[in-house]
């Protein structure tokens, strides 16, 4: 039970970590520490087919997707709301930890009368696998259709633009029509020269 | 039932509405766009953890580790699509300030 309780309190802890941190790269590695303390504990509940999962699908997958994610929108130039959110972290999370005691007092003192808890009837015998595919096929189908969606989403929100349109805002706020080279043009020709070297 | 079994499930009354509000906290409270899918991320480890504990404590692990792995794949396509929004967003406004999104434009 102790270990359970170290357990328990290391996840919330590193959870607490993961939301404070100002460096959001080191938030999205207190994310995974988190992963992988939940994993740990899940392997104590016998619960190994889970822990696997979430120690490589979110603690592995999802970590990446974060880093790429903030690999892609670094931004070159601080803005002055980026340096107003930077500076009022440091106030604005601090209530976290004083929240989370005060909800730990009054849940400690909530009474739920847990001895006289009348449980089920276990199925000790049960394999996740024959649940899955016996109990569970619909959800199998929903995962399946959850990952094609994922894909084709994904294909959509990357998808490069056409060469001469300016596709954002922000290439439209970049042009410098006082400069004396139009910036669109010379673009459109590097994409279309790179376009044409990737496919010859 | 056990009191090693009571005092597991008087934990976990508490520790998951502490992970529950700590996901929630972070998604109200900041600006950013990354920490706001870093607090659903929290969110859904406290649903898991909850699933997980459901399953030991009635004796029915096979099923609560079906349902986690299914809400472990669902997170983690939400999690790949809301990357590529955050991505697409910092595209148009060149920025992670959630108060950019506030004004619709055609």
């Amino acid at each position: 039970m102790t270990v359970n309780l170290v357990l328990l309190s290391g996840l919330l802890i590193v959870a607490c970590v993961a939301v404070m941190k100002r460096d959001i790269v080191k938030a999205a590695i207190a994310l995974a520490l988190t992963s992988i303390t939940l994993s740990a504990f899940m392997f104590r509940l016998a619960s190994p087919l889970a822990a696997v999962f979430e120690l490589s699908v979110c603690g592995g997958l999802v970590t990446v997707i974060f880093m790429c994610t903030i690999s892609q929108t670094k931004p070159l130039v601080l803005h002055q709301e980026d340096d107003e959110e930077l500076n009022t972290h440091g106030w604005r999370f601090a209530a976290l930890p004083i929240l989370l005691l005060l909800a730990a007092g009054v849940l400690a003192r909530v009474p739920i009368p847990v001895e006289g808890l009348a449980l089920p009837p276990a199925t000790p015998g049960a394999d996740v696998r024959n649940v899955l595919w016996t109990e569970r096929q619909l959800d199998l189908l929903g995962q399946t259709l959850i990952i094609f969606v994922g894909f084709f989403g994904i294909l959509v929100l990357f998808k490069r633009g056409v060469p001469g349109v300016e596709r954002t805002d922000a290439e439209r706020m970049k042009r410098a029509p006082s400069e004396g080279q139009d910036l669109n043009s010379a673009s459109a020709n590097e994409e279309t020269a790179s376009e044409s070297a990737t496919r010859g | 039932m056990t009191s090693q079994m009571a005092q597991l499930i008087r934990m976990m009354t508490i520790f998951i509405p502490l992970l529950f509000i700590a996901g929630l906290y972070c998604i109200v409270v900041t600006r950013n766009l990354i920490r706001a899918l870093i607090g659903i991320e929290i969110l859904s480890k406290a649903a898991t953890l909850l699933l997980v504990a459901v399953g030991y404590v009635s004796g029915r692990g096979a099923l609560s580790q079906a349902c986690v792995i299914t809400l472990i794949m669902i997170e983690v396509v939400v999690m790949a699509i809301a990357a590529g929004i955050i991505v697409n967003v910092v595209q148009h406004t060149d920025s992670l300030d959630r108060r950019n999104l506030e004004n619709l434009k055609g």
